[in-house]
C-alpha cells in the first residue's frame, strides 16, 4: 500500500529524517515510536506534503507522491489528522465535517455519497451527531480529536495518518480514542499512527517502527517490539538505564 | 508439503527487498550506535549508515571476519548489555581463544523459527519424533534444532552425540521418525546397524536433517538407501545465528536462505568483489534481525553459488548450493572446525619451535580420522623409547584438548615432508566428499 525508501527532510540546517525507509501493508495499523524530536511527525508531514521531501521515494499504491502538495495527496487518498487536532474552531461540527469532503465535492462527487458519509460518521461518533450544530472550538478535546478523524475519514482515504491522537487527553478519553482506531482496523482502514504513548500504540498496532534522532532502529511486530528491552526502557517507562561496562 | 512461515518464505521479490532494506537500515544504525568495531570500521571507510540507500550499497561497507571476533573476545561485538542476553555460545577459534555469540530472548525466539522453518520444509511436524544426535553444550547445532523441533511440536529426544548403539536401541524403542546428526555420523549408524543385523526398514524414521559438515550427493544417496529416508541438508554457523541460515526443502535443488533474516552476497574470496548472481564464490552474510548478537557482512569462507530462479515448492527464497569447499584452509573433522594454525601453536608450545609437518585427513569408513606427521629434529628425538613415546602422549593430549579432535601423531625422517609454498600444502585430504 504505502513504500517508503531513504526519505530526507531537513528543518533549516538541522537533518530531520535521516534514510528512513517504511512500508504499510493493506488493512495494517503500523505505529513510529520514539523520543520527542526524533522526527515521528516530521515523517507524517512528509508523507502528507506538507514538508518538502529532500530525497527518497514514496510511493502509494505504487504511484509517486514524493514532491506532490498537500491536496495531491489527499485526493490521491492520503489524510492526515494533525497533531493537536486543529479543528476550525468558529465552524460547527458539521462544517468541519464537510470540508473534510471538499475535495470529493470540488471533484464532481455525489452529493448523496458524501451525505451517506456524514451519516457514517454520525453513528460511529454518536457525540458529535448530538452536537452537530455546535461550533467546534465549544467541543472538548476527545470530542474535537474525533472530529478531526471524522473529518479525515470524510475525504475516502486509503491511508489514514494520526499523530498523537491521545495527546493532552484525559485517561478514560483516551481509552474511548484507541477504541475508535481499533473499530477502524476492523472496518479495514489502513493506519499510520504516532503516538507518545508507545504501550497502547504497540499494543493496538500490528507492526511499529522505532525512530531515534531521524533514523529507524528498529523495526518489528508491535507485540515483539512491547517485549524489547530498549523499548521498554526509553518509552514504556520500565527499568532504569544503567551504565554498562564490557 | 507445509509451509511453515509462508509470509516470509513466500514473499514477492520486491516487497522482500523493500524489507531487507528497512531491516538492514535499522541495523546499521543499531550496530553504528552501540558496536564500537562497526563504528570504527565504519569510520575508518569514511562511511556512515546513512550511505546505505540500497541493497547494493551494502558492497560500500567493510567486511567483518573471524579476526574481528577474535580480537573483540569475549564480548565487544555485542550490541546489548550482557543482561538482554539470555544465551552464550561459542565456537573453536583458531587460537585457542574461542568466539563468543550471544542471544536476547527475541533472538532464541527467531532462531527457533527459523530452523522450524527448514525442519518443515523437510518434512518434519508436530507428529514427528526428533532424536538429536549433536552434541550438547557450546555449540549451537543441538539447540537449534531443539527449539526448531518444539516450536513445530514435534517430540524432541535429546539424545546428544555419540553411544551408537544407544542411538540405535532409542530409535527403535522410541520410534524415532527424525534423526538429525552430521551426514558421516548418519553413515556410522547405518553401518552399526548392519553389523548389529538390524534392518534399519523396519525402524520408524522417514526423515534425517544433516548439518554441520559439506557433504556430497552421492553421500546423500548412500544414507538415503542404507537408512531408507529422505536426508535433508540444512546450513548455518553459529558466529551468523547457528543452524537456520538455510535449508532443503523437498525439491533438494539447494538450500533456501531465509532472506528476511540474512541478506547472502557472494564475493571473490580474492579480491573482495560483489560477484554477480550465480557466480561460484564465497558467501558473505548480513543479519537483518538480530540484537545481541547483528553481523554486517560476516565472511563465512564457504565456498558456494545462489540461484534465484522459481522453486517447485512455492518458496520464493534464493537458494544457496551445498557448499562446496572453503576459501580459508579451515578443515571440518568429524564436524569440528580445525585451523592447521592451531596445530602449529601447539607444535610450538611443545618444542619451544615449529617443526616440519604434515596433516592428513582420512575417512574410514564414515569416520573422519586425522593424522600429523611430524619431523624428527635434535629437539625432538631421543633415545629412550620411553621419553619417545612421552612426547608423542603429550603432543596428542594437547591436540585434542586443544581442536576437539583427537589425532594420530607420528614422527617421520627429516626433510621427508615435501617444502612448498602456502598452508594448503601441508594439508592432505584423502576424504572424498
Amino acid at each position: 500500500m504505502l513504500k517508503i525508501k531513504n526519505i530526507n527532510a531537513y528543518y533549516g540546517k538541522v537533518h530531520a529524517l535521516k534514510n528512513v525507509s517504511l512500508h504499510l501493508n493493506r488493512g495494517e495499523i503500523v505505529t513510529l515510536i520514539g523520543a520527542n524530536g526524533a522526527g515521528k511527525t516530521t515523517l507524517l508531514n512528509t508523507l502528507s506534503g506538507l514538508i518538502p521531501t529532500a530525497g527518497g521515494e514514496i510511493a502509494l499504491e505504487g504511484k509517486s507522491i514524493a514532491g506532490l502538495s498537500a491536496d495531491r495527496v489527499v485526493s490521491l487518498g492520503l489524510s492526515q489528522v494533525p497533531e493537536g487536532r486543529q479543528v476550525f474552531n468558529p465552524l460547527t461540527v458539521e462544517e468541519n465535517l464537510e470540508l473534510g469532503a471538499y475535495l470529493r465535492y470540488r471533484a464532481g462527487g455525489q452529493k448523496s455519497e458524501i451525505a451517506q458519509d456524514m451519516e457514517h460518521m454520525y453513528q460511529m461518533f454518536p457525540r458529535l451527531k448530538e452536537r452537530r450544530r455546535q461550533a467546534a472550538g465549544t467541543l472538548s478535546g476527545g470530542e474535537q480529536q474525533m472530529l478531526a478523524i471524522g473529518r479525515a475519514l470524510m475525504a475516502r482515504p486509503k491511508l489514514l495518518l494520526l499523530d498523537e491522537p491521545s495527546m493532552g487527553l484525559a485517561p478514560l478519553v483516551v481509552q474511548d480514542i484507541f477504541k475508535v482506531i481499533e473499530k477502524l482496523r476492523d472496518e479495514g482502514t489502513t493506519i499510520l499512527l504516532v503516538e507518545q504513548n508507545a504501550r497502547a500504540a504497540l499494543k493496538v498496532a500490528d507492526r511499529g517502527y522505532v525512530l531515534e534522532t531521524g533514523k529507524v532502529i528498529l523495526e518489528g511486530i508491535a507485540a515483539e517490539l512491547l517485549e524489547n528491552k530498549d523499548v521498554q526502557r526509553a518509552y514504556l517507562g520500565r527499568d532504569k538505564k544503567e551504565i554498562w561496562e564490557r | 508439503m507445509q509451509i511453515w512461515d509462508p509470509t516470509y518464505e513466500c514473499m514477492p521479490r520486491e516487497e522482500m527487498e523493500q524489507l531487507q532494506l528497512e531491516r538492514l537500515q535499522a541495523t546499521l544504525n543499531r550496530v553504528y550506535k552501540n558496536v564500537t568495531c562497526y563504528r570504527n570500521k565504519f569510520n575508518e571507510t569514511g562511511i556512515v549508515p546513512e550511505d546505505v540507500r540500497s541493497l547494493s550499497d551494502l558492497s560500500k561497507l567493510p567486511f567483518t571476519t573471524k579476526e574481528d571476533l577474535r580480537l573483540n573476545y569475549p564480548y565487544g561485538m555485542f550490541a546489548v548489555p550482557l543482561r538482554e542476553v539470555v544465551r552464550i555460545h561459542s565456537s573453536s577459534g583458531t587460537t585457542g581463544k574461542p568466539t563468543v555469540v550471544g542471544y536476547t530472548k527475541h533472538d532464541v525466539k527467531v532462531w527457533s523459527n527459523l530452523v522450524a522453518r527448514f525442519m518443515t520444509a523437510a518434512g518434519v511436524t508436530h507428529d514427528d519424533v526428533v532424536q538429536i544426535a549433536f552434541g550438547y553444550g557450546m555449540f549451537t547445532g543441538a539447540f537449534g534444532l531443539h527449539y526448531g523441533s518444539e516450536t513445530i511440536g514435534a517430540s524432541v529426544i535429546p539424545m546428544g552425540a555419540g553411544n551408537t548403539e544407544k542411538q540405535i536401541m532409542i530409535m527403535q524403542d522410541y520410534r524415532t521418525t527424525a534423526l538429525v546428526s552430521t551426514p558421516s555420523y548418519a553413515v556410522t549408524i547405518a553401518e552399526r546397524m548392519e553389523r548389529m543385523g538390524i534392518d534399519p526398514k523396519s525402524l520408524t524414521l522417514k526423515v534425517g536433517l544433516f548439518g554441520g559438515e559439506p557433504w556430497s550427493e552421492s553421500m546423500r544417496r548412500e544414507i538415503e538407501s542404507r537408512l531408507g529416508i529422505s536426508a535433508t541438508d540444512n546450513y548455518g554457523l553459529s558466529e551468523v545465528i547457528g543452524p537456520g541460515v538455510a535449508g532443503e526443502c523437498p525439491q533438494k535443488c539447494g538450500m533456501h536462505i531465509s532472506e528476511d533474516a540474512f541478506l547472502a552476497e557472494i564475493i571473490d574470496p580474492d579480491t573482495g568483489e560483489t560477484l554477480p548472481p550465480g557466480s561460484v564464490g564465497e558467501l558473505v552474510l548480513t543479519s537483518l534481525t538480530k540484537e545481541a548478537f547483528p553481523m554486517v557482512r560476516y565472511r563465512t569462507r564457504d565456498i558456494t553459488s545462489l540461484d534465484y530462479s522459481k522453486c517447485e515448492c512455492g518458496r520464493t527464497t534464493v537458494r544457496m548450493k551445498k557448499t562446496m569447499g572453503r576459501s580459508d584452509d579451515m578443515l571440518i573433522i568429524k564436524g569440528v572446525n580445525v585451523y592447521p594454525s592451531q596445530i602449529e601453536d601447539v607444535l610450538f608450545a611443545v618444542e619451544g619451535c615449529e617443526p616440519h609437518y604434515q596433516l592428513v585427513v582420512d575417512r574410514k569408513g564414515a569416520l573422519d580420522t586425522l593424522e600429523i606427521r611430524i619431523e624428527v629434529t635434535e629437539n625432538i628425538f631421543f633415545d629412550e623409547m620411553k621419553r619417545q613415546k612421552e612426547f608423542l602422549d603429550n603432543v596428542e593430549r594437547r591436540i585434542d584438548s586443544v581442536l576437539g579432535v583427537g589425532a594420530v601423531v607420528k614422527l617421520v625422517e627429516p626433510s621427508s615432508i615435501p617444502r612448498a609454498e602456502g598452508k594448503a600444502s601441508r594439508v592432505i585430504d584423502n576424504r572424498k566428499i
